[in-house]
């Protein structure tokens, strides 16, 4: 494989695989690296309604399609390649990718998005797929006839809750706080649900159960008395962090880890830019990671144009 | 009919030959939803490197699916799709249910089928 770029881009989301299009339509040499499938969080999307020009379609279609552009333009994708090293800091960035050896290029894009934030207790590996989800739409079937919980507060947690009521006999939704975070009409919809009950202001204490889940334990978080409540499934939503851990003084990151850049999206690195949901941003949506992936791609060309010897 | 580059497995005889016939065979059995989609791009992507490995895939909703993955003892238990299956000279060597990592596959093709394709040294053999 070549290993000598203009530009290389971390991520085929949406964000990454636009900027592919664009640096690779502009005559760029460009490279996606992905350590995961490419789409990013577009493929856990089984019906996108929003992408302006697109009847609504399932969300790994829009990225099929943005990956046959970008190829299309003559850009080469890595998917399910780890990324082992960074080394952005000099003109000639550095990235050594698992079974490619080290490439180069002058220009590097970050866009390596977000994933579902987990819990991170040991019994939640243990029962992934005996009991505990994070898909209603894919597993919800499983648990006809059955008690679940859903964890979380926020839209999707609360939304998912309502949906899951088509196949089991109840959902109990346990949330940290004693108040959502959803909008008020999730909110409406959930409490309008006779099949949904509440446990609030609770802690996760962990799963439990032999072959499949049978519990899960909770402790209030002020009285801390603790909770079993018997349960075949769980469907865990508690939000997204930024995949942003390796990039931790490689570039400037807030307090919460994600990226921070100015309006042409370069970060505080010359010659590296980011865009999506990694960087910091309030709304988090294909489209506007489609806008940062072709404002950064452009950004990046007029680095490499005006870099250039 | 699942869209994806691998092989499908549509019949049950297909099944039993797949098994009989290769000693190494990674089955995934799921729909096109987003915890089965990155186990079939892991296993395209492993398919070119780690080829003392049959990967095929075969529909959750179709009858050989019914028949035969969907029946194991070894899929007791499970409610998260993909079920994955491994199979050493026709018999189960591990399960696993719900979405997996190429790390999570990779250690499973290591230790189960006693090869090296997580090491990155797959190709060179
Ligand atoms: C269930 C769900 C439903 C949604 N529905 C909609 C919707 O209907 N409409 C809408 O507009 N938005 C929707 N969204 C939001 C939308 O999908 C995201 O805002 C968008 O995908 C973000 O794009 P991105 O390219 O920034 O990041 P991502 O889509 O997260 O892609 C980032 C990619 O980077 C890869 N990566 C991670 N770390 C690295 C690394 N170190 N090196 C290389 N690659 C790396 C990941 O594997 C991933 O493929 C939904 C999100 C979810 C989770």
């Amino acid at each position: 494989m070549q290993t000598d770029y203009d530009a290389i881009v971390l991520g085929a989301g949406p964000a990454g695989l636009t900027a592919g299009i664009y640096l690779s339509r502009a005559r760029a040499k460009t490279l996606i690296v992905d350590t995961g499938t490419v789409g990013g969080q577009m493929i856990l999307s089984w019906a996108v309604a929003n992408y302006p020009g697109v009847p609504e379609t399932q969300g790994r279609r829009i990225a099929k399609t943005m990956r046959d552009q970008a190829e299309s333009f003559g850009c080469t994708i890595l998917s399910n390649s780890d990324v082992l090293n960074l080394d952005l800091a000099g003109p000639v960035k550095k990235v050594t990718v698992e079974d490619e050896g080290t490439v180069t290029a002058r220009a590097v894009i970050i866009a390596t998005g977000g994933v579902p934030r987990t819990l991170g207790i040991p019994s939640e590996t243990q029962f992934k797929g005996r009991g505990i989800s994070y898909c209603a739409t894919c597993d919800g079937d499983f648990f006809t006839d059955q008690d679940i919980a859903v964890i979380g507060g926020g839209n999707s947690a609360l939304e998912e809750a309502v949906s899951l009521t088509k196949y089991a006999s109840s959902v109990t939704i346990v949330h940290e706080f004693d108040h959502f975070q959803a909008q008020p009409w999730a909110v409406e919809e959930a409490k309008k649900n006779p099949k949904i009950r509440y446990l609030m202001e609770q802690d996760i204490q962990g799963f439990e159960g032999g072959e499949h889940l049978e519990q899960l334990v909770v402790s209030h978080k002020r009285t801390g008395e603790v909770t079993k409540v018997p349960v075949t499934g769980c469907f865990i939503f508690i939000g997204y962090q930024p995949n942003t851990t390796e990039l931790k003084g490689v570039v400037d990151l807030n307090e919460r880890g994600e990226i921070i850049t100015d309006g042409d999206l370069r970060t505080n690195v010359p010659g590296v830019f980011a865009a999506g949901d990694a960087r910091v941003k309030r709304y988090r949506q294909i489209t506007t990671a489609v806008a940062d992936g072709t404002i950064a791609a452009l950004s990046a060309v007029d680095y490499l144009t005006s870099t250039a010897d | 009919m699942l869209d994806t580059n691998l092989t499908h497995i549509n019949t049950t005889d297909e099944f039993q030959e797949v098994t009989s016939q290769n000693e190494n065979v990674m089955v995934c059995c799921g729909r096109m939803g987003p915890m089965c989609l990155p186990v079939y791009d892991v296993m395209e992507n492993l398919e070119g490197k780690c080829s003392d490995v049959k990967f095929l895939d075969m529909d959750f909703d179709s009858s050989v699916a019914m028949d035969t993955i969907r029946r194991l003892p070894e899929v007791r238990g499970f409610n998260g799709l993909p079920f994955t299956v491994y199979f050493k000279k026709g018999k189960v060597a591990r399960a696993t249910s719900s979405i997996q990592s190429k790390k999570d596959v990779t250690s499973i093709l290591d230790s189960e089928f006693g090869l090296s394709c997580g090491s990155g040294q797959a190709d060179a053999r």
